[in-house]
């Protein structure tokens, strides 16, 4: 049941998109054939799925990780755009320089800046009590402000006939693509790596059952000797860090450089493939190329059928309603199996 | 500075502060409840957009109003049945409000983009509200008034009435009120269906008198602060009266400050402002240890289900 | 009872199972006007169900109620106060962050003006003697003072029939003598009282019929005044009495194995108590019992001691001599102290979690069940399986969910899995709450056992006759200040009523006679 429900929700989402959209007078069932079966039906665009699988599943195992200890970061926005504008910035710092320690650099520095955006969250809930909720994603609209002063002041390319850009990254500090001419690049085989890795350490870890036992029972997490404190800093720390590297992998290889354009909401769709991947790393990739599909096939639906590119953003939305709804399914299993007797002996 | 200046930089403050507070207020009402609804800014965007539409349809900025009051609820009782029909994780529903309402917005307003309507504008005749002076306590629009009149009757509400007291307590023990007898599902979803309908005003605020058009995620965040508000406050209405004001104050120096060329602050660093006082300001609160929590309803956030 | 008036109550067949379980079978039993009625039994023997039934919050598969003779039928507990029933809980519903009167208020069928309720609040108030600040929030109150506004509730409404679900549990004995006086005058003013208790010394007290029940059925019914303790407690448990488990032992004399010197603890959070210079030591093959009715620090006593809340300076605490109050539960465990909290679900064991992975909880250090930073899940499966077979758990097995144990087996569980440690230092909490009478015995056997082999024990608890047959010294800890000790074995029973605030002597006794 528990890895049933995804499957049920995307049903749900289907049958649900195909109704609304048709009462708004669009082409429902068309559009939502646009939407979920197109993208999977042309060959031609499965690479581009996966770039956009990438970040998504790369965030979003950051961010399930936080999820299961009750760590709700929501702003990954703030964090990859962070580690993008920190990568960026080696990246132009090393401008003209050449040498393989450059990407590196520029990976390792994203990473540091999604975690130092992460870290503001981490200290004043650790410090002062202040939900993260609130701190993190205050902090995205504080990072997007930061992207734009930055491409519009400082770092405007001087060649760039005044445009509101960076510098376009050179060869040395761009992400090679897995094989020659192909869009997809080298961040696309560690996003699945960095999943392995995370669902080993999940589930076969002290820190992993650490995690999860702060997120199920606080007071018997203090009582088996974990620090709360300790896993708030881990997780946002963890979650801002895989943010970060994501976005400096979206900058130095789709993008090529920084643009206003560069915030595309993958934070906040990545929330949506962790939950929908219920909080695991291999539930987190197939949901992360479903959500890939609504995104190419919100493409293809705006010239098919018209829909406006929003619309991708609601049917992900409903996604996950649905996915929250069927869990119920979930919760009243163990109930329904569960004998009655602590309640006759209460 | 003039009084024509002061005039209008009061003017300016109070409508800022209008839509945070219809918002933060019908927050208050939920989390008092003991409902988290995160999805204040979609039930926001969803009722800027529902009232543009039918202002733009019907030429009626009121009947905009009506609409958006509409769409707000309808928003919150999707919220309500799944985190308290369903017990539906808050935080996670509440997010996925959020995304929906950016998208459903996008969506609903995509035809009205570009199209202008009549502002609701002052309530009271010209001679009061066009006066130079007294127009900064008579030259407003309805729901300044509207907003701030609800904030006292809430808190009177609250403190004094026995539905108040029923709602409190569903807030403090849903075990306690749930063994007594008190329905609390019921009382949850009239509350989070309170603050979806105050959401929507709030956002139709923006969509049919502070900037009155339709584009996307209009309501720029003010959803968030609207939330961090309710925390501000204490969960005490007359304290976010005060914290609304205070904001509305800080994002008009942002607004005239851009205005003027203010020079040395670049325009980004200006709108950072409202999002970092935010943050300095829930941390400033916090500071003295168990501060926030006992003030916060006890049940916040937490699912209950009547067993 | 006069055989003109019909009985108050009486109840005929009632029957109520539940999935795999039969709460009440054919329960029959009648209260006159005026009576106090004690509805005596063990845990689990069906009592809590059957005023559950009564006050209308569970339905009855079978029988009848009637109230003064006329057959009534209680769908809600709205109906039952209309019908002049009236019933205080085991747990209050109370709300912790409102006022006394606004509890009360809310604790009505329908709107009072509040000066109007503050008037009659007050009259009651003053008519049975009980203190009670109107205007005060409910979390600064203590427990009896909450209990109090549970029965004020009751009373506003002039019940006929007032049910009171074990409510001694959590007072004083001061407050306990306070509630009786209450309760006989309310009972000379015609109302009837059904009196819910497993102990059998404030029953003979208190009550002129006891209906006793096992196992969901009425065993006897009887005058509690002319019966015997034992007799009654043989009747509840329905086995002869075992005598007390300890006896017979040589003070201890191996060294000090926990010492506490002047530990203070500032409250924790809004609703805790502030410890204030405990000391005490218990020696290798010691049981040393703390003592006190509940709210007086005891859970923040576990936490100081178990390195859930860390002690203001090390030497606070020393363990084998070594200072440890700053370090935190892991680092104390693998030192040799092991802690079991009172509340099971969600502290001592995470609900969601199998019974192995629970092991990892707290048994990771010492067992081992970890290497490298990663879980040994085979070890953890057959430790698991080793406290289920050694302490008699009822579970499916080690990949049972804790939350599907009752909650005596999961005590069980909890408990085995500390002592399977061979802790060194070993601090319980309540070790047989809610645990059926033959499972705490072993229970109690496990903890002498763990004391002979040389570990140095403590045990908090409520129950004063669990303490009487564990522990070698005991001490109360009264509002966050633990008394000087003394020893169990030379101690007069009145000497720790005293102790604990003015227990009467008889009481004491009788108490320690009547359980095992």
């Amino acid at each position: 049941m528990l890895y049933a429900t995804p499957f049920l929700a995307v049903a749900l989402t289907a049958a649900a998109g195909t109704i609304v959209f048709g009462l708004m007078g669009y082409d429902g069932p068309r559009a939502v054939r646009d939407i979920f079966v197109a993208p999977l039906a042309h060959p031609d665009r499965w690479p581009e799925l996966l770039v956009k699988a990438g970040p998504l599943a790369l965030i979003a195992t950051g961010l399930s990780v936080g999820f299961r200890a009750n760590v709700w970061n929501i702003g990954a926005e703030g964090q990859y755009i962070a580690g993008a504008i920190a990568g960026t910035g080696v990246a132009l710092a090393t401008w003209g320089l050449s040498g393989a320690w450059i990407l590196p650099a520029m990976c390792l520095a994203g990473m540091l800046g999604g975690m130092a955006w992460a870290a503001v969250p981490a200290f004043l809930r650790t410090r002062f009590g202040v939900s993260e909720i609130l701190t993190s994603l205050m902090l995205t609209y504080v990072a997007v402000q930061l992207l734009f002063l930055l491409v519009r002041g400082p770092w405007k390319d001087p060649e760039g006939f005044n445009f509101p850009q960076t510098r376009m990254f050179t060869p040395d500090q761009t992400l090679p693509a897995i094989s020659e001419g192909s869009l997809i690049h080298l961040g696309i085989p560690i996003a699945l790596l960095v999943a392995c890795i995370a669902w080993l350490l999940l589930a076969r870890t002290v820190a992993g059952y650490e995690v999860k036992v702060v997120g199920l029972a606080p007071a018997a997490a203090r009582h088996g000797g974990f620090s709360e404190r300790r896993t708030i800093w881990l997780t946002l720390l963890g979650a801002g860090g895989l943010a970060g590297l994501a976005g400096i992998f979206e900058a130095a290889g789709p993008f090529g450089q920084l643009t206003p354009q560069f915030p595309g909401g993958y934070g906040y769709t990545a929330i949506i493939v962790a939950f929908l991947g219920r909080l695991h790393p291999v539930g987190i990739i197939l949901a992360a190329l479903v959500l890939a599909v609504t995104h190419v096939g919100g493409e293809l639906a705006q010239t098919g059928v018209g829909l406006p590119q929003a619309a991708t953003g609601m049917f992900q939305a409903m996604l996950l309603f649905f996915l929250l709804a069927t869990d119920v399914l979930i919760r009243f299993r163990p109930v329904l199996a569960r004998p009655a007797r602590a309640r006759a002996a209460a | 500075m003039s009084t024509a200046l002061l005039v209008s930089f009061a003017m300016t403050v109070a409508m800022a502060s209008t839509p945070i507070l219809l918002a933060s207020l019908g927050e208050l009402v939920a989390e008092k409840a003991g409902v988290l609804n995160l999805g204040v800014e979609g039930m926001m965007l969803i009722g800027a957009v529902t009232g543009f539409a039918a202002a733009a349809l019907t030429g009626s900025a009121y009947l905009g109003l009506l609409a958006a009051m509409l769409g707000g609820l309808l928003t919150s009782l999707i919220f309500a049945a799944l985190t308290l029909g369903l017990s539906a994780n808050q935080v996670a529903t509440g997010l996925a409000l959020t995304i929906f309402g950016v998208g459903a917005s996008a969506l609903i307003g995509a035809p009205f983009v570009g199209r202008t309507i009549e502002r609701l504008g002052p309530l009271l005749p010209q001679a009061l509200a066009g006066h130079p002076v007294l127009r900064v306590l008579f030259g407003y629009d309805l729901l300044v008034y509207l907003a701030l009149g609800l904030t006292a009757v809430v808190a009177w509400w609250l403190r004094y009435t026995r539905p108040g007291l029923v709602l409190r307590a569903v807030g403090e023990s849903d075990t306690s009120a749930h063994a007594i007898g008190y329905p609390v599902l019921a009382v949850r979803t009239g509350a989070v269906a309170f603050g979806g309908v105050l959401a929507g005003l709030a956002g139709a605020y923006f969509s049919l008198e502070l900037t009155p058009m339709w584009a996307d995620r209009l309501t720029a965040g003010r959803g968030w602060i609207a939330l961090a508000l309710v925390v501000f406050a204490s969960w005490r209405p007359a304290r976010l009266l005060a914290g609304a004001y205070l904001f509305g104050a800080v994002m008009t120096f942002e607004l005239h400050a851009k205005a003027a060329g203010f020079a040395l602050l670049p325009p980004e660093i200006l709108a950072m402002l409202p999002y970092l006082a935010t943050i300095l300001v829930l941390t400033l609160i916090s500071v003295r240890p168990g501060r926030v929590s006992t003030a916060a309803p006890a049940c916040l956030g937490k699912a209950f289900s009547p067993a | 009872m006069t055989p003109s008036a019909p009985p108050r109550l009486e109840l005929s067949g009632i029957a109520k199972a539940f999935p795999g379980v039969v709460a009440n079978d054919n329960v029959s039993l009648t209260v006159a006007p005026g009576e106090i009625h004690a509805l005596l039994g063990e845990n689990g023997a069906g009592k809590s169900t059957l005023v559950k039934i009564l006050y209308g919050v569970q339905a009855a598969d079978e029988g009848e109620i009637r109230i003064d003779g006329r057959p009534v039928v209680i769908a809600s507990p709205k109906a039952a106060r209309a019908l002049g029933i009236g019933m205080v809980f085991q747990h209050f519903s109370l709300f912790d962050a409102l006022t006394v009167i606004e509890n009360i208020a809310l604790g009505l069928d329908e709107a009072v003006d509040r000066a109007e309720l503050a008037r009659r609040v007050d009259a009651i108030l003053r008519a049975y003697s009980l203190p009670l600040d109107l205007d005060r929030a409910v979390h600064t109150l203590s427990v009896g003072e909450r209990q109090r506004i549970e029965i004020v509730r009751c009373l506003l409404v002039k019940p006929r029939l007032l049910i009171m679900d074990e409510p001694t549990s959590v007072l004083t004995p001061q407050e306990a003598e306070r509630l009786f006086a209450m309760l006989r005058q309310l009972a000379q003013e015609g109302c009837s009282i059904l009196y819910i208790s497993h102990k059998l010394a404030e029953i003979k007290a208190l009550c002129s019929r006891a209906t006793i029940l096992r196992a969901g059925r009425v065993v006897a019914t009887c005058d509690p005044r002319a019966e015997s303790t034992r007799r009654m407690a043989e009747l509840m448990i329905g086995t002869e009495l075992r005598e007390v488990a300890r006896g017979g032992r040589a003070a201890p004399s191996g060294p000090v194995r926990l010492q506490v010197r002047r530990l203070s603890l500032p409250r924790g959070g809004p609703f805790s108590v502030p410890l204030r210079e405990v000391s005490f030591e218990v020696r290798a093959g010691e049981v040393f019992g703390i003592a006190g009715v509940a709210g007086n620090g005891q859970s923040e006593l576990l936490l100081a001691l178990s390195g859930e809340r860390l002690a203001p300076e090390a030497a606070m605490i020393r363990l084998d001599g070594r200072p440890v109050g700053r370090e935190r539960a892991g680092m104390r465990r693998r030192a040799g102290l092991c802690a079991v909290p009172e509340e099971r679900n969600g502290h001592a064991a995470v609900p969601d979690l199998s019974l192995s992975d629970n092991a990892i909880l707290t048994a990771r250090h010492r067992v081992p069940l970890t290497a490298n930073g990663f879980l040994r899940f085979g070890a953890s499966r057959s430790f698991a399986r080793k406290v289920i077979e050694r302490f008699g758990v009822k579970a499916v097995g080690p990949a049972a969910a804790a939350r599907s144990l009752s909650g005596g087996n999961l005590q069980k569980y909890v408990v085995g899995r500390e002592i399977l440690q061979l802790p060194e230092v070993l601090v319980v909490s309540q070790p047989t709450w809610g645990v059926d009478a033959g499972a705490g015995a072993a229970i109690h056997r496990a903890i002498l056992d763990l004391a002979e082999s040389g570990s140095a024990i403590v045990v908090i608890s409520q129950d004063l006759d669990e303490l009487l047959a564990l522990s070698d010294r005991l001490a109360v800890l009264n509002e966050g200040q633990l008394s000087r000790p003394i020893a169990t074995a030379d101690a007069r029973a009145d000497e720790i009523g005293l102790l604990m605030g003015g227990v009467h002597g008889e009481h004491a006794r009788a108490r320690g006679a009547s359980r095992a």
